[in-house]
């Protein structure tokens, strides 16, 4: 028998077959999602911001909401959404959207730092909304009171966010995501903007010193210990007790067989 | 592995690989094999080589337990308690709580597995049957006590005083009662401050945590608020309790007019800015999953959903009454403030609210 013939009567070898064509589909879909993510538009230095950013949304973002942000049946209208809103959604990678879905995920930025300004200026002027955060604003975290920013965060974020920030469910497939990834400025901007299912907490009613605060406070809670060990993603009661009731007594099953295991 | 199981059951405990030879005495207390039961001989009956080989693991196993029960005591003193040290999966951890962990739980884990692969390798593997006791007891002595029974009743004469016998069922009878009465001292019966609130006509609407007025143009469309009465510091440092501080507690929302589907009283909004009360009607948790398109609040103990443009009436899970609603206006100064206090009791429902 040949090699490959003996390894074809192997009990793995379906296993193997399975990953190595589940590998080749995967390779090939990244290669074509290259292909048809937006090549970024080469613009000289002369052009404006809001020229670029007009080129920009022209090419990346009209085919949803419409040529001049008015929005389409695949897209909100953006008059008035802000440049924050846009900076926001751009910069958290949200924006451009992989797929219509229940939520609007996190994921690796498409355009960079100054293609995302470019599209929130040009998007600005589609009219008045909440404009980006001055660095000064959003700095103030770094001087600001953990003790106070607990407090304020327990009230006004912890009831989605969980906690320790990790996140939780909302209703039908919609959830408040993990803070771990966000930046001070985009918690900034979330907090005035309103993104998606979550409420706006405008400067007038949670001052940008409140705001502050909580920022320090989620700070100090993303690079906080473990001191007990595995944390199983901070999650609170519910991951710890399925883990216990699967692995924990998993393993308990594992050693009952063995021990009433006939030894040959 | 031809020879590892004998169809005739001619298991000898006496055969030369059973280990250690013992004298005639204990020899006829070791357990014996069941007849009828096919025996199935394991290696280490039959090589001596591989019995050697489990002694060996055994021993192993017992070794590497002190050896670990030594690394617990190493490391209690060594390891520095405020060493921090940055572990896959679990992060940034303490190293010494860590340590003694680990090895404290391998120690007796392996003292543990060691025992329990000593029996099943080395200690002798007989199949036994084990008959039943039988439940009655000789009549000798079941005789014996009934005996007993009748001297006592007849001595205590149980049977004949009947005013005795009489006032002692009574005596037993009501000496419990005592515990029951005493439940009613678990707490001062409720009045009305389950049905009340600290809300009630022209009291201003403050901002959670920081106590800040609140004016209704400061609040954009999709905006939320935990808020609180102006005056709950006080009334918590007068009671020395958050009771008032739990009930009062109020979310405010502002949606479209037209948004609005229907409210719990003609206009109680003002301009399209609602207050409910924020502790959920089924179990009494603190609410304020809002979400700010559906208008959908969502309770993040038992997922009761209420929708707040509809009079907050519940639309899944297990609350089932509506979230109170709190009339709002403004006063001449432009504040959001009180209309009148609930109209209906806040939070879970009780024994006494009636519907």
């Amino acid at each position: 028998m040949g090699k490959l013939a003996k390894f074809r009567r192997n009990r793995f070898a379906s296993v193997f077959v399975l990953f190595f064509a589940l590998g080749l589909v995967s390779i090939g879909f990244t290669g074509v999602n290259n292909l048809v993510t937006p090549a970024v538009a080469k613009i000289g230095n002369e052009a404006t911001l809001v020229d670029k950013g007009s080129a920009l949304f022209a090419e990346g973002c009209s085919s949803c909401h419409g040529l001049n942000g008015q929005g389409t049946s695949d897209g909100p209208t953006l008059a008035g959404v802000g440049a924050a809103s846009v900076h926001f959604q751009v910069s958290s990678g949200r924006m451009p959207m992989a797929a219509p879905g229940a939520q609007v995920e996190r994921k690796k930025p498409s355009y960079n730092e100054e293609e995302t300004l470019a599209l929130a200026a040009y998007v600005a002027t589609f009219g008045p909304g909440p404009a980006i955060p001055s660095e000064e604003e959003v700095n103030m975290w770094i001087n600001a009171s953990v003790a106070e920013g607990g407090e304020l965060y327990r009230t006004n974020c912890a009831q989605c966010h969980n906690f320790a920030g990790s996140g939780g469910a909302l209703t039908n497939g919609k959830y408040a995501p993990s803070l771990k990834e966000a930046t001070p400025l985009q918690i900034y901007e979330a907090m005035i903007t309103g993104p998606q299912s979550m409420p706006i907490f405008s400067d007038k009613t949670l001052t940008p010193e409140s705001k502050a605060a909580i920022i320090r406070y989620i700070q100090e809670l993303n690079k906080s210990e473990n001191p007990g060990g595995l944390a199983l993603g901070r999650l609170g009661p519910v991951t710890e007790g399925l883990f216990l009731w699967t692995v924990g007594l998993g393993a308990l099953i594992v050693v009952a067989v063995w021990i009433g295991a006939r030894v040959r | 592995m031809t020879n590892n199981f004998d169809i005739n059951n001619t298991f000898d405990p006496d055969k030369e690989n059973q280990a250690p030879k013992v004298s005639k005495e204990v020899a006829t207390k070791l357990p014996t094999p069941a007849k009828g039961v096919d025996h199935y001989l394991r290696r280490t009956d039959t090589d001596p080589r591989a019995a050697k080989r489990a002694e060996r693991q055994v021993a192993a196993l017992f070794g590497s337990s002190s050896l670990f029960t030594l690394i617990f005591l190493v490391s209690f003193v060594a390891i520095p308690r405020e060493l921090k040290i940055s572990v896959p999966f679990i992060g940034i951890t303490s190293a010494q709580n860590l340590v003694l962990g680990v090895s404290f739980g391998l120690a007796i884990l392996l003292i543990g597995i060691g025992a329990i692969h000593w029996a099943k390798k080395l200690m002798p593997d007989v199949e036994m049957v084990q008959e039943r006791k039988e439940m009655k007891p000789a009549d000798a002595v079941q005789e014996e006590a009934l005996d007993a029974f009748r001297v006592g009743a007849t001595e205590s004469g149980v049977g004949s005083r009947k005013l005795i016998r009489r006032t002692l069922l009574g005596a037993l009878a009501m000496f419990p009662l005592p515990f029951v009465v005493m439940l009613r001292d678990l707490g001062p019966a409720p009045k009305g401050e389950l049905s009340k609130t600290v809300w009630k006509e022209d009291l201003h609407i403050v901002t959670d945590i920081t106590y800040a007025k609140i004016r209704p143009e400061d609040i954009p469309v999709g905006n939320l608020i935990s808020a609180m009465p102006e005056n709950i510091l006080e009334i918590q440092e007068e009671d020395h309790n958050l009771n008032e501080r739990g009930k009062a507690a109020i979310l405010l929302v502002r949606m479209r007019p037209e948004d609005i589907k229907s409210q719990q009283g003609p206009d109680w909004d003002y301009q399209g800015i609602l207050a409910f009360s924020k502790i959920c009607t089924h179990a009494g948790c603190p609410i304020a999953l809002y979400e700010q398109r559906s208008h959908h609040l969502l309770c993040p103990c038992h997922q009761s959903t209420f929708d707040l443009a509809d009079s907050g009436e519940p639309i899944f899970g297990p609350g089932a009454r509506r979230l109170p609603q709190l009339a709002i206006t403004v006063d001449a100064e432009g504040y959001l403030v009180a209309r009148q206090g609930f109209q209906e009791p806040v939070g879970p429902s009780f024994w006494e609210r009636g519907a």
